[in-house]
């Protein structure tokens, strides 16, 4: 469960997030759709205890993310932004972040083996494709097995193959009774993947709903999604 | 959901389990591995240089030994200032704050793990450094001995400087953030600052990271103005020296810590 409370953050005069309230259910996955500058990505950054709210708060599993007990095993983060260092190996990456969080280290193995990345555990991350850093930084979001995810676009860069895989992982997963909130500017995408929506713009909320719902407005969730954001 | 959340363990995410993970991150860089073996044979490589050409049997022969301490440790302020600034520049301080969110705890962690990598190559690098130039020392010079009055002290406050001076870079690199800029913060910071101040005022200069280093904690004796000179260095004691370098580690990791723990990562 994400809590998103009145949350409100200030860039100099720009008001990227704007007293925005909204819940990320168990059980399911949530698309977090809004046009580009909406503020998904800030929204995402304020949850994560990365940048300070100038109001509200978010919380999950009722407690804000600097006060959990064992983050990556409460909650698994994808940014959008590549988030490891290039002189490291997937398995050294991966090897840090599972020692700050008591994770076994066969966990580590499961996850480079879950995400494709076996094969290249011991290369320097920094010669990986675009792809192959997204699965890392994916393997790095399921290492502690969290009951939570946060995934700011994550079907970036992955392949077709890789896309199937993903959204079906991510089905599974809300299924297993667990909270996904996947941000994504591909409509298409979110279509196939989310059952909720929370679609939001210049940082305000605009929907809090459900796929159905939402595509039942207009002709296609496309169409929906165009209207409420003009 | 029950069954989702119940496989967290008890209890909570430590300072153990934070240094465990900046340790991991440190040695699993090919960088730090080289930039340490750098230091630590150019602080030998000079201590012989300079045992080779010494003359003066009366000079302070240990802090000759100890020449090399000065130039090198610039590198372990780089090192100490990129620790910080490259979970910047690449990105990674995303995954380390989702991993460990309490700032203050991974600043702490960080700058134990660095500061006692620092401190053991330190004091390798100065021991080795004493003894391969009191042997190189030719003209026959008899090589300095550690059982000699402030030797031992001397070359082990050459190691703890390693330390201090890869916490200030580490603090400043905390409050800089940007690598270009961190290093040249450092550099002219601890290196060039100083020369001027000196080069004004001996007063001053004495107090500056380099010459603390150079006269006061690498000397068996430091230097001490006879009662009729009108202007000269009156360099601070080793144990003033010291406390006075720490002072400066403290204040630029606070400094660091703070700023880290309030700005936006």
């Amino acid at each position: 469960m994400i809590e998103v409370t009145n949350l409100t953050k200030r860039y100099g005069p720009t008001l990227a997030v704007d007293a925005l309230s909204f819940d990320v259910r168990p059980g399911a996955v949530t698309g977090f759709l809004g046009p580009n500058g909406s503020g998904k990505s800030t929204t995402m950054r304020l949850i994560l205890g990365l940048d300070r709210p100038d109001a509200g708060q978010a919380r999950i599993g009722g407690r804000r993310f600097r006060e959990l007990r064992w983050p990556l095993r409460e909650a698994g983060s994808l940014l959008e932004a590549r988030a490891f260092h290039p002189g490291r190996s997937a398995r050294a990456h991966l090897g840090a972040l599972a020692a700050s969080n008591a994770i076994p280290r066969r966990r580590v193995d499961e996850v480079l083996g879950l995400t494709g990345l076996a094969g290249a555990a011991r290369r320097r991350a920094g010669t990986f494709s675009l792809g192959m850093g997204q699965r890392l930084g994916l393997a790095a979001a399921l290492l502690g097995d969290p009951p939570v995810l946060l995934l700011d676009e994550p079907v970036n860069g992955l392949d077709p193959a890789g896309i199937r895989w993903l959204r079906d992982l991510l089905r599974s997963l809300a299924a297993e009774g667990r909270t996904v909130l996947v941000s994504s500017h591909l409509i298409s995408e979110i279509a196939l993947l989310a059952e909720h929506l929370v679609v939001i713009g210049q940082g305000r909320l605009l929907a809090d709903t459900t796929v159905a719902q939402m595509s039942a407005r207009a002709p296609s969730l496309e169409d929906a999604f165009l209207e409420l954001t003009s | 959901m029950t069954a989702v959340t119940s496989r967290v363990p008890a209890g909570r995410y430590r300072f153990r389990h934070a240094a465990k993970m900046e340790w991991i991150k440190l040695r699993s860089l090919r960088s730090t591995w080289w930039t340490l073996v750098i230091t630590a044979a150019g602080a030998i490589g000079i201590g012989v240089a300079v045992g080779t050409n010494t003359v003066n049997r009366h000079e302070d022969l240990t802090n000759n030994a100890l020449a090399g301490i000065v130039p090198s440790l610039l590198l372990i302020g780089v090192l100490g200032a990129l620790a910080m600034t490259s979970e910047y520049s690449s990105g990674m301080i995303r995954s380390t704050l989702a991993a460990v969110p309490r700032r203050p705890l991974l600043l702490s962690a960080k700058a134990a793990v660095f500061g006692v990598v620092a401190l053991a190559v330190g004091e390798a690098a100065s021991f080795i450094a004493f003894f391969a130039g009191g042997a190189a020392l030719r003209h026959g010079i008899p090589a300095p001995a550690l059982t000699q009055p402030g030797v031992l002290r001397a070359v082990l406050l050459s190691g703890v400087s390693f330390g201090l001076i890869g916490l200030i870079g580490l603090g400043l690199g905390a409050i800089v953030r940007h690598s270009g800029a961190a290093i040249a913060v450092v550099v002219g910071g601890v290196y060039v600052l100083p020369t001027i101040a000196g080069s004004f005022s001996h007063g001053l200069g004495v107090y500056m990271p380099i010459i603390i280093i150079g006269n006061s904690l690498t000397a068996t004796i430091p230097e001490t103005c006879p009662a009729h000179a009108a202007t000269c260095p009156h360099f601070l004691s080793a144990w003033a020296g010291l406390g006075l370098l720490g002072l400066y580690a403290a204040v630029a990791l606070a400094a660091g810590g703070w700023l880290f723990a309030r700005r936006d990562a």
